[in-house]
């Protein structure tokens, strides 16, 4: 088709706003939070506390009819070290993600885990192991988030 | 139900392609599955198209966007998107179109082209706003958490684990050196892998599979119509799909349900009780080393526990029991759109007995797997020589 040409490289970008409704249970959970209070629902039929609160249970398919407050506190169930970094990124790396089993939930709750020297990862890997307690941070200033949560920090009980 | 057979394959070259926009590079795979297929396009009565949410390549109906690569003008095109597991989606609703006698000759295209865009900022914007966002990681971050998980819950130390993982890495990257379409073809050694730069601890980055461009284009026929285009027909004898639960945190992320259910609803309809004994080649979806070592376990490959033993024994080598990937998988090309489709393109090779360089001898059945999400979806195929 003629002469060759290098094919071109276009730039261009897509940001969108949004706006999502949290639901009531959704609501009164990060309300919890600005009291620092983590709140479940407990499923009327397998009887699992299901944090963050649901309105459903995901397994049974039936309202939750029940609202629990769980612990601050939980097990570590396992953990990474995230030292990669991409678009929309909350915190800059390295920092460690985690899911935690709070006490008195029966699901695992995600979230960053903190008050861990970072300048050796595998140095830092080292001090957390799957099993251990750990305990939430929580902010000064809090406004109805999941970030009112700083992270969780391993804790000595 | 209809028998539904394949009939031809196309895969394109992968890696960073900006050589050709998106559609030209659907249109290769599409050309290839038709000369493969010796089938004119107007042979082609419906296509299912996929990739990851349309955000990957930033233009938001992807299905339009490749409608005169794929050659649907005047027929119909439908887009399915189930983020990983979509090669594996959209090879089910082919296999629907053929088998409910609605369509008797039908193309399945899959494709990505994530050196357009920031592929893990996409995949973030799959979780849940509220409650995950802030904290999963893109892929590696994800699946990172299920390596901790498996060390810890079978009393592993994380050296031997690790050692395994390292394993399947230099394995599989040996392997794609025998495939044309491979993207990362690269000699490595387990030292190499173990001082790979964490990505994700404890994943390293010679465990992780790359960002590609990529296309793959798959022809499914009816049985009447299968056997006048072509003498070395594929059948899909058995498949199986399954989800979860949405939250990462509810699932349990070593014994993954979906696996398990995937595997058992194919395996039962293809008439398998011994996978390890009537499974010739397996196409596991691998883009995490660790990962792959619980789907051998979910899919009843080895017993709960079992997988870093038999890595180490070689169990899954090109001369084990039970090959894997001899293509070398997700972990060397990852066009996450079409990498799911690869797999059974791939194990429809082996099943025709034309692999080239990568062949495993006899192939009477093969395996073919794609997962998708944060644990959240699993599909599998058992393919067969055999109806």
């Amino acid at each position: 088709m003629g002469e060759e040409i290098e094919p071109r490289i276009i730039e261009g970008a897509l940001s969108l706003p949004y706006r999502w409704a949290t639901g009531p249970v959704g609501a009164r959970f990060l309300e919890g939070l600005k009291n620092k209070k983590i709140l479940g629902t407990r499923c009327p039929k397998c009887r699992r506390v299901l944090v963050p609160a649901r309105k459903f249970c995901p397994r049974c398919f039936v309202d939750t009819d029940e609202w629990v407050e769980v612990g601050d506190k939980g097990i570590l169930r396992t953990f990474t070290i995230i030292n990669f970094s991409f678009v929309g990124q909350v915190r800059k790396p390295p920092y460690i993600v985690g899911i935690i089993e709070l006490d008195g939930a029966d699901v695992g709750f995600t979230h960053f885990i903190g008050g861990v020297d970072l300048t050796d990862i595998e140095k830092a890997a080292r001090e957390l192991r799957p099993g251990m307690r750990v305990q939430a941070v929580w902010r000064e200033e809090r406004k109805g988030d999941i970030l009112d949560i700083e992270y969780f920090k391993p804790v000595r009980e | 139900m209809r028998k539904v057979a394949i009939v031809g394959v196309g895969q394109t070259r992968c890696g960073r392609r900006d050589d050709v926009s998106f559609p030209e590079l659907v249109h290769e795979a599409v050309k290839e599955a038709l000369e493969d297929a010796r089938l004119d396009i107007k042979d082609i009565e419906a296509f299912i198209t996929g990739s990851m949410p349309a955000p990957m390549s930033g233009i938001n109906a992807p299905h339009l966007y490749w409608a005169d690569a794929v050659g649907a003008y005047r027929k119909p095109i439908i887009r399915v998107a189930t983020c990983g597991t979509t090669g594996g989606s959209i090879a089910h609703t082919g296999y629907y179109h053929v088998a409910s006698g609605l369509f008797d000759v039908v193309m399945v295209v899959g494709a990505e082209k994530m050196y357009e865009g920031d592929p893990q900022g996409v995949m973030t914007t799959i979780w849940d706003y509220r409650y995950e966002r802030p904290f999963l990681a893109g892929a590696p971050g994800v699946f990172a958490m299920q390596a901790m998980e498996y060390i810890h819950r079978y009393n592993f130390t994380l050296e031997e684990v690790a050692e395994a993982a390292a394993l399947l890495s230099v394995k599989h990257h040996l392997a794609a050196l025998d495939n044309p379409y491979a993207h990362i073809k690269q000699e490595i050694t387990v030292e190499d892998v173990l001082r790979s730069r964490i990505v994700a601890y404890p994943i390293r980055l010679l465990d992780i599979c790359p960002i590609s461009d990529g296309a793959c284009a798959v022809i499914l026929a009816s049985e009447d119509k299968a056997r006048k285009i072509t003498d070395t027909p594929v059948w899909i004898k058995g498949l199986g799909y399954c989800g979860d639960e949405q939250l990462l945190a509810d699932k349990d992320l070593v014994w993954w349900l979906s696996a398990v259910k995937a595997a058992q609803k194919a395996y039962k309809m293809a008439g398998i009780e011994n996978p390890v004994k009537q499974i010739d080649v397996a196409e596991v979806y691998n883009p995490f080393t660790y990962q792959e070592l619980t789907f051998y376990e979910c899919f009843g490959f080895c017993s709960r526990g079992e997988a870093v033993k038999l890595v180490k024994e070689g169990f899954f080598n090109k001369d084990g029991q039970l090959p894997t990937d001899p293509s070398g998988g997700v972990l060397c090309t990852n066009p996450i759109g079409a990498t799911g489709l690869q797999r059974i393109a791939e194990a429809a090779l082996q099943v025709m007995g034309r692999a080239g360089k990568r062949q495993i001898p006899a192939v009477e059945t093969a395996f073919a797997h794609a997962m998708g999400g944060s644990y959240s979806l699993n599909s599998v195929f058992i393919l067969s020589r055999s109806k």
